[in-house]
């Protein structure tokens, strides 16, 4: 099956009010240029749900969303997201905010059928306080309270992997998957934008297909898209790119994000965004940060 | 491992390098545990620690995988080579949280008289927050499922509140919120290190009390600068300095001297006229 797609026709299948997941961590291999299209697009109402880094910021500030999902939503070196605070401060959205584990065992259940996965995590915090719909339930096995962590059921998720083939078998061969498996595996529908399109046979190398972390039958449409991920990394092949995300930080204090999405996103197809950025050979040489 | 020499005490030395050594301590009876210090001086706490007294910790790279060495901090020099002991991706570090063998040592931008602690927000409302800050982050899952101790880099009373934390983001010794079938002793809240003392959460009920004051620190700055109560109970002794093999051993964890740049202009350790 030739699950190819175009990143105007994977947003074509979304819709307004949708639950989405969005895959990677803060500033790390997040599928940007698939939320770049989502800023292009009219689509409003969103529920988003991720390990949020710009791509929470970004929908936050074009008015797409309606509710996050969060533990939280950080740049890593810019430790708070400017967009995603202002987004909080002006109280502009519903948020549900739980432990980033939580998120993990809300995306298990998910994938699972279970309508719940209890934890530990939460109780005594005002996780348990501030969200009604996660119910504290007693054990039918001890005397002690749980937290019952509902299921994450999400319409679509949207990831990025360094490459996959056509029929939507993909690879990421950075040191961490994060929770992209969960997140394919808790969706209806998963698109994910890749760097690299490969024939089906580069599998066939086990040292090759140790990288695929979900089945093809997960994916519904992969999207050829060098450097999707910018700024954001898609380590080993780039880093995030610090530049980048500065303008982006200072854009918060200084024109907002109308400027930065006027000069980089409104007017610019994707080829369009990766010149004004320096090209994809300069993003391709974005150094890996060290921790 | 040290001689007689390298063992006394050091007499000049940096309040972060004290901070240090006296973080490490916080990990010295653990055995093995993944230790995580978030932020420069826990981690150079944690990684003095199993570079010292406790070998027996475990340390991730801050990435994915777990170190038989602790990396050093900054930018490594060229041909570097980490020395991997096991992929530890952030999905296993959950297994590691939930399984209790962990300690953190994390710095929270509130901390209130139960031990609560809290990064997400402060002041407004819950639905429209002052300053947004991180979320609560890992905050619940780990302060109910292993040991935690507190890094305050500056110790004051915007950060030891007087009431609750404006977002309780972690577990504490708090009556009121004690989840059913639980007792207080299940809370496991260690160290409080700040720029002015070490303190901890052993005092009745759990309260705050005070271990030691570092050098030149008087206990009435300690009190005057915390928003509730904290236990002074004796004789408060100074904070030991630490020896001329420590200062060895983190000079090698942090070649670039980053420490230095930590807390505001690099105050000695020792601030005795």
């Amino acid at each position: 099956m030739d699950k190819r797609m175009t990143a105007a026709d994977i947003v074509a299948e979304l819709q307004d009010g949708m639950t989405i997941g969005i895959g990677g961590w803060g500033p790390r291999r997040k599928p940007m240029a698939l939320i770049r299209e989502i800023l292009r697009s009219d689509l409003k109402d969103l529920t988003v749900v991720a390990y949020g880094g710009a791509d929470v910021g970004m929908l936050c500030a074009a008015g797409k969303v309606k509710k996050v999902v969060f533990a939280f939503v950080s740049l890593d070196f810019i430790p708070l997201e400017p967009y995603f605070r202002q987004a909080r401060q002006k109280g502009e959205i519903e948020v549900m905010e739980i432990d980033e584990g939580m998120m993990l065992l809300g995306l298990r259940a998910a994938a699972w059928g279970c309508p719940y996965i209890p934890t530990r995590i939460g109780l005594g915090t005002d996780v348990v306080r501030v969200n009604p719909e996660i119910k504290v339930i007693d054990s039918p096995y001890d005397e002690k309270e749980w937290v019952a962590m509902p299921a994450l059921k999400l319409d679509v998720s949207l990831l990025h992997a360094d490459c996959a083939d056509e029929r939507g078998v993909c690879q990421i061969k950075g040191s961490d998957h994060y929770m992209d498996d969960w997140f394919a595996r808790a969706a209806q529908k998963t698109f994910v934008s890749c760097d690299e399109l490969v024939d089906a046979d580069y599998f066939n190398n086990p040292e090759e297909s140790r990288y695929v972390f979900w089945e093809r039958s997960m994916t519904s449409g992969v999207c050829l898209q060098p450097g999707g991920a910018h700024p954001t990394s898609c380590a080993p092949l780039y880093g995030f790119d610090v530049p980048h995300f500065k303008e982006y930080n200072a854009s918060a204090k200084e024109g907002g994000f109308e400027a930065y999405f006027e000069k980089f996103i409104s007017n610019s197809n994707e080829e369009e965004y990766q010149a004004k950025v320096g090209g994809l050979e300069a993003i391709k040489q974005l150094p890996l940060p060290v921790y | 491992m040290t001689n007689p020499v390298n063992d006394s005490a050091a007499s000049e030395y940096s309040l972060a390098e004290l901070m240090i050594c006296a973080g490490a301590e916080a990990f010295r009876n653990d055995g093995e545990v993944l230790a995580t210090g978030i932020g420069l001086i826990p981690r150079l706490a944690a990684s003095l620690a199993m570079k010292t007294f406790n070998p027996d910790l475990m340390m991730t790279d801050s990435e994915a995988w777990l170190l038989s060495e602790p990396n050093p901090v900054g930018n490594r020099e060229e041909g570097f080579v980490q020395k991997n002991e096991t992929w530890m991706g952030f999905s296993r570090i959950f297994d590691n949280v939930w399984s209790s063998k962990r300690h953190a040592m994390v710095g929270p931008t509130q901390i209130d008289r139960y031990g609560q602690a809290n990064i997400s927000a402060l002041g407004g409302t819950y639905e429209q927050p002052k300053v947004q800050m991180l979320g609560v982050r890992g905050f619940p899952g780990n302060s109910i499922s292993h040991a935690n101790s507190f890094f305050v880099p500056s110790h004051n009373k915007r950060v030891f509140v007087e009431g609750e934390c404006d977002v309780v983001a972690s577990i504490g010794y708090n009556p009121q919120r004690l989840p059913k079938g639980y007792s207080l002793d299940d809370i496991d809240i260690r160290l409080v290190i700040t720029d002015l003392c070490v303190m901890d959460w052993n005092g009745p009920d759990h309260q705050l009390r005070l271990v030691s004051t570092h050098p030149g620190v008087s206990v009435e700055q300690v009190l005057e600068n915390t928003g509730f109560e904290v236990i002074v109970d004796g004789d408060i002794p100074v904070t030991a300095a630490p020896t001329q093999a420590q200062l060895d051993v983190i000079r090698q964890l942090d070649p670039h001297n980053l420490r230095a740049r930590q807390l505001k202009d690099n105050p000695p350790g020792d601030r005795r006229q």
